[in-house]
């Protein structure tokens, strides 16, 4: 018998059947012999959410039944699919247990258990007034109780608000504030409401060139914008926002991101940062602690976008350097960061951005060079279709890790960086 | 990358202003960052800027705010008090190290 042959088969177990992790089972499933490799996917339930849709939800357009599936459909044969809640991962010991005391040894980890809002970190957010005056969207309820309060709402002061970042989607309180301003137009409500938008950073965005540009269109749609706010907690007597350092922000209407932060059993592994996030290497994702854990998607601290693009890109570099260090070779593949993020700004118009770690936002033509046909840092409809065609790319190719005619990593042709009087008129 | 005088000390500095090698600080030149934009350095300033420099060999970038409060162990609201509006930049400034990321 050669060695392979007399070898034990090895246990793969992904924690998170999400979007990183089903496209991981996908993938990994054609690659790896079933001989050799058992994959296991661990996730909480079997409803697999289309996150991308909550935020068409508060408006009336996307219904639940779009957003959710089984996530049991998208796994492949020969993948074992566990439901239940992980408690720990026991990593000296290279086990996870689970919380009703299963435990599923493995050879290699890849933890995706993505990120969750987590309103309970800031004081006053879970009074009194939450799902009253006090909403989400970054839940499917929280997006279903906000349609509700949306559609009574008639007039007052309309507050959108990021508690911290990194947010997942960090695009998401935008295209909010884009479309709201457009819904209130709609109904003949604008004149009526006073349309705020409060960010713990010095300007719109994270990217310069972008934030400059997002924050003309907020100017152009008359939203006040309040920066470096810091939030201390919620005074949800007074519906006010109160800041570290004493300012306050009356509401009528609050639609917050919560505090968004990782799995608690991280944490409790004593796997994470301070924001339950898992340290890797920015471009092989592996654990700057184990070398057989690694951390993919929202789930992990590389300083990229926590964005479904991300995670996709991701993978694509992750599998091949996925098999080369499970044979004991060195990785080869160096993920760039690369995030492509779709901004509904409102009137079925979008803009696209496209950048990593090294790149600012580019303006010119995406994907394919030169012909487009979808236009980066413009409005334009072709782009708002682009974002409405995305889910049915993510349920029918991405999830299944059908390949996508997109490049991984960044390609600079057909883009250009924004010239110097793009950035002043931006 | 343009370098400055401060208190005497040539310095490699970024467009804004941030020192851009970990190497070239000192407490002195940190003492002289902080009067550059009005900070008067207390033992609970230094507290502050110290955490900020062992942390950052280690990390490979600044910490947050939420990290020096919660590793570094000194509450956001002091951080607020001790550098007033923008903290998380003002510490950096004067402990020589990147500005914190924008978080992407
Ligand atoms: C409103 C909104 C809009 C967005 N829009 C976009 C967009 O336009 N474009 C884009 O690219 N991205 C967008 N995103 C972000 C995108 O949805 C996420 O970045 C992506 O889903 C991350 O994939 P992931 O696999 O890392 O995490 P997820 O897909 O969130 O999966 C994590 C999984 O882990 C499971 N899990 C967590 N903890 C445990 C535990 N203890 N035990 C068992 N299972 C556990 C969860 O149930 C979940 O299924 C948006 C997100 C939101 C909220």
């Amino acid at each position: 018998m050669d060695e392979t042959a007399k070898r034990a088969v090895r246990n793969l177990v992904i924690l998170g059947g999400g979007t990183a992790g089903t496209m991981i089972a996908n993938k990994l499933r054609h690659r790896l012999a079933r001989t050799e490799w058992h994959i296991t996917v661990v996730d909480r339930d079997d409803e697999h959410h289309y996150q991308p849709g909550y935020l068409f939800v508060p408006f009336g357009g996307c219904s639940p039944e779009q957003v959710v599936r089984s996530r049991h459909s998208f796994l492949p044969d020969g993948v074992d699919f566990v439901i239940g809640s992980v408690d720990m991962v026991n990593a000296e010991g290279n086990v996870v247990l689970l919380e009703d005391g299963r435990q599923l040894p493995y050879d290699q980890l890849v933890i995706a258990t993505g990120t969750t809002p987590r309103p309970d970190q800031t004081p006053g957010m879970l009074g009194l007034e939450w799902r009253r005056s006090i909403f989400d969207f970054y839940t499917l309820e929280g997006a279903e109780a906000l349609a509700d309060a949306l559609s009574r709402f008639d007039g007052g002061r309309l507050v959108v608000h990021i508690t911290e970042m990194p947010i997942k989607c960090p695009v998401a309180p935008l295209e909010f504030t884009f479309l709201a301003d457009a819904w209130l137009r709609g109904r003949g409500l604008r004149d009526r409401v006073e349309l705020v938008y409060v960010t713990p950073l010095d300007g719109a965005f994270t990217k310069p060139v972008a934030s400059a540009h997002l924050g003309g269109m907020l100017d152009e749609r008359k939203v006040l914008v309040e920066t470096d706010f810091m939030v201390e907690r919620i005074d949800d007597e007074q519906k006010m926002l109160v800041s570290y350092d004493e300012r306050e922000i009356p509401f009528d209407l609050l639609v917050t991101i919560p505090l968004n932060m990782g799995a608690d059993f991280v944490a409790r592994s004593g796997l994470g940062d301070e924001l339950n996030y898992v340290p890797v290497d920015k471009h092989t994702q592996l654990s700057r602690k184990f070398d057989n854990i690694f951390a993919i998607g929202d789930a992990s601290d590389i300083p990229a976008s926590k964005a479904g693009s991300v995670a996709h890109f991701s993978v694509e570099i992750f599998v091949d350097n996925f098999l080369q260090h499970i044979a004991g070779r060195a990785m080869t593949g160096a993920f760039d960061g690369h995030a492509n993020c779709f901004v509904e700004s409102g009137d079925d118009k979008a803009l696209l951005i496209d950048f990593n770690y090294d790149t600012e936002p580019l303006t010119g033509k995406y994907p394919l060079p030169v012909v487009g046909p979808l236009e980066l840092l413009k409005e334009t409809r072709v782009n708002h279709l682009g974002k409405l065609a995305f889910r049915w790319i993510y349920w029918n190719v991405l999830l299944p890790g059908r390949p996508v005619p997109l490049p991984a990593l960044m390609s600079m042709a057909g883009k250009h960086p924004a010239t110097q009087r793009e950035k002043q008129e931006a | 990358m343009p370098t400055t005088t401060i208190g005497g000390h040539e310095i490699h500095v970024n467009d804004e202003g941030f020192m851009t090698e970990y190497d070239e600080w000192t407490e002195d030149l940190g003492q002289a960052l902080a009067a550059q934009i009005g900070v008067e350095m207390s033992d609970e300033h230094w507290q502050a800027i110290q955490f900020l420099r062992r942390d950052y060999p280690d990390q490979g970038e600044t910490a947050t705010l939420r990290r020096v409060s919660t590793v570094g162990g000194i509450p956001t609201k002091q951080l607020f008090v001790l550098f007033p509006k923008k903290p998380a930049k003002k510490m950096a400034y004067i402990a020589g190290l990147p500005k914190p990321r924008g978080c992407v």
